[in-house]
């Protein structure tokens, strides 16, 4: 399944990070930018279109889900903080894609797409944001932490950047057993300037552990703009220090993402080598749901403008061109997946609440080795 | 039994538990090739090669990271930090993941490993390098929090951490790795969370942990001279608390002492006389006395650092006040 023969010579000089344009301080996201926005998303090598109905389905179910989350919170049937993807859905299908079922994934506390894409229940994580028993962290995660060891998914983690160096734990496991997994670590583009990231790609390099280090660059940590807080704003010139090969990929484009994990997964399986990638996406909604869609920090025509390059929007009017779905086709495939919106909905609220006896329960195990 | 020093009792357990479960592996700095900061994994690498035995970068809270990515996918950690000092770079990833793992996954990923490494002051250090973290630690649930004092429980207590499959927090002295003591022969396992009474007496019980376990025998040595005898309990372990333990020494007593290597303002003492005035308010005849570190940062200078710790002198003193003989 894997993709991209057509761009392989432009991919040839990516994976040499001498060569690579950031090194000679430029900036490779902008030229990219450039050539993506006039023939957008044309690169589908190596997919069926029964392929990208599935990747379009993916990114439906996350976005509908979230639609009900917002609305939940709302009504206040999920509380404390919950941070929305929309918007970035096409990071979380196409990288989830290219994953094995063994590999592992770990994520800051945006995590309801990749969850989902991951192939948690979606009953199990609304019943989760809502406090109940029947969550995929028992009730006591929330919108942050959601696990399920079933698919190798590691959390949702809420210190900015904490969990970086948990993923090449992870990653390092991998090697100590002689396995050929790869451990999957997001994180925010404001993450790239807390220690712990510098720390463990310093270590993931320098032991040649299989880990992916995706920045999912949505330009904003919290409030504060990339310009606001990153000295360079090419992020992904930093594997360059660490001798760790970096690639910038434009994360609406879904395929793109798949082309770029293509490598990323075989550079870790083979070669035992970490890499770095910025994945650079927008998000369509506030920082969580406490503060406004644009807010004061950035301007309506700017979010305007990138909701132009919707991820599923462009994979959608891309397989409707393609003549591949019907108009018919392809709202039957909203409505399936606002069908399991609606069914997660629906559980959620039927799941009793967590038993008072919980509170005292998962602290510690009994057990010894 | 042999008698071993407290450093080479760690080393045995350490190799016996390497030997017996291919999971475990040791990694921080200098713990390979230097065979450790304080000697502590001496031999470990001959033995057990590079890939158990792991030297690191300077780099605290990456490496605690590391064993905690690695705990929860199935292998059993030990992080060791040159000193507890060092640690709180790596806090977040104590306090925010280890200790929390477990309970935000809803009992789906446990932790089994052990942060170790030396805690309290040693000698002219000074303010950074002389500080007593086992109430900050003992704070947090979800960590069990130990405090060896001997060889014997250091050996016997290190067996039992590595072996939980909870992230354990040990806590050894910088000043204790050259004590000796008797270590039983063999297969030497200490239970996590049972105190010891190190000393029978029925004068007055000293409620102890850590490096100030030698200084209330010192202490009660002492006093035998004089026909005073001390109930010395040795909590061992921190968290969790052995309540029952305190409370069968003060029912015997109806006096105590608490000592702790640590400041005073919600220090592990300040625990301790909880527990008593909860357990045994009708049983006490004197209010309870706590000896613990000046509130100050430890000082360079060597008639000032003597000042700022606690000692035998401090302890012997509070001891005579509880009993009206002051």
């Amino acid at each position: 399944m894997s993709t991209g023969a057509k761009r392989a010579p432009e991919r040839k000089s990516k994976n040499e990070p001498e060569k690579d344009g950031a090194a000679n301080g430029e900036n490779p996201a902008a030229n990219a930018d450039d050539t993506e926005t006039k023939a957008p998303m044309r690169d589908t090598t190596g997919t069926d279109a029964e392929l990208r109905k599935e990747l379009l389905r993916s990114m439906l179910v996350q976005r509908r889900f979230e639609e009900r989350c917002a609305e939940a919170y709302a009504l206040g049937k999920i509380g404390g903080f919950c941070h929305l993807y929309i918007g970035q859905e096409a990071i979380s299908t196409g990288v989830m894609s290219m994953l094995r079922p063994d590999d592992y994934v770990i994520t800051a506390y945006r995590d309801h797409g990749q969850a989902l894409a991951r192939g948690v229940s979606p009953r199990a994580i609304m019943a989760e944001l809502f406090g109940k028993s029947d969550g995929c962290s028992g009730g006591k995660g929330g919108s942050m932490h959601l696990f399920d060891k079933a698919t190798n998914f590691l959390g949702g983690h809420g210190i900015v950047g904490g969990h970086v160096p948990v993923a090449a734990g992870v990653a390092f496991a991998i090697k100590y057993r002689r396995r050929n997994q790869v451990c999957v670590c997001f994180f925010g583009e404001a993450a790239v300037n807390i220690g712990a990231f510098h720390e463990t790609l310093n270590m993931a390099s320098l032991w040649d552990l299989p880990a992916i280090f995706i920045i999912e660059n949505n330009r904003y940590g919290m409030g504060t703009s990339i310009s606001r807080s990153t000295a360079n704003e090419d992020v992904v010139v930093r594997a360059k220090g660490y001798r760790m090969i970096g690639e910038s990929v434009d994360g609406q484009d879904v395929f793109a993402v798949r082309e770029c994990m293509a490598r990323a997964t075989e550079r870790a399986r083979k070669e035992k080598r970490p890499t770095l990638i910025e994945m650079r996406t927008y998000r369509f909604m506030g920082h969580s749901m406490s503060d406004a869609v644009s807010g004061t920090y950035r301007t309506k025509d700017e979010l305007e403008e990138n909701m132009k390059r919707d991820p599923i929007l462009l994979l959608h009017n891309l397989i409707h061109e393609a003549g591949e779905l019907t108009e018919g086709e392809l709202h039957k495939i909203d409505d399936d997946a606002k069908a399991v919106a609606q069914d997660a909905w629906d559980f959620a609220d039927a799941s009793p609440e967590p038993a008072a006896e919980e509170l005292y329960t998962d602290i510690l195990v009994d057990t010894t080795s | 039994m042999a008698v071993v020093t407290y450093r080479d009792a760690l080393t045995q357990a350490l190799r016996e538990e390497l030997q017996r479960d291919d999971r475990v592996f040791l990694m921080g700095e200098e713990v390979a090739q230097y065979n450790g900061a304080y000697k502590v994994s001496k031999g470990l690498l001959d033995e057990f090669g590079p890939m158990r035995i792991v030297d690191t970068p300077i780099t605290e809270l990456g490496f605690a990271g590391i064993g905690v990515g690695a705990a929860m996918v199935g292998l059993r950690p030990i992080v060791e930090f040159m000193t507890w000092n060092f640690a709180l770079l790596a806090i977040d990833q104590v306090v925010n993941a280890a200790a929390k793992m477990l309970y935000m996954s809803g009992g789906q990923y446990k932790m089994p490993m052990v942060f170790r490494g030396p805690n309290g002051a040693a000698l002219q250090l000074s303010a950074q390098h002389s500080q007593a973290w086992e109430s900050w630690l003992a704070h947090i649930p979800g960590l069990k929090v130990l405090t060896p004092g001997t060889p014997a429980d250091a050996k016997g207590l290190l067996k039992s951490a590595i072996r939980d499959d909870n992230p354990v927090v040990f806590l050894e002295g910088e000043m204790l790795y050259n004590t000796k003591g008797e270590v039983p022969d063999g297969e030497h396992i200490v239970p996590i969370g049972v105190a010891e009474v190190k000393r029978e007496g029925s004068d007055c019980s000293i409620i102890t942990h850590g490096k100030m376990v030698l200084v209330a025998m010192k202490v009660a040595d002492e006093l035998a001279k004089e026909g005073i005898t001390l109930d010395v309990v040795d909590l061992r372990t921190i968290r969790p608390m052995d309540v029952e333990a305190i409370a069968a020494s003060v029912q015997k007593t109806n006096r105590a002492v608490v000592v702790e290597e640590g400041w005073e303002l919600c220090g592990v003492g300040a625990q301790v006389v909880d527990f008593i005035q909860r357990e045994c308010f009708d049983d006490l005849d004197a209010p309870v006395i706590r000896v613990h570190q000046e509130d100050v940062p430890m000082p360079y200078a060597k008639n000032l650092e003597r000042l700022a710790k606690p000692d035998a002198a401090k302890t012997l003193a509070a001891v005579k006040k509880v009993l009206y003989l002051d």
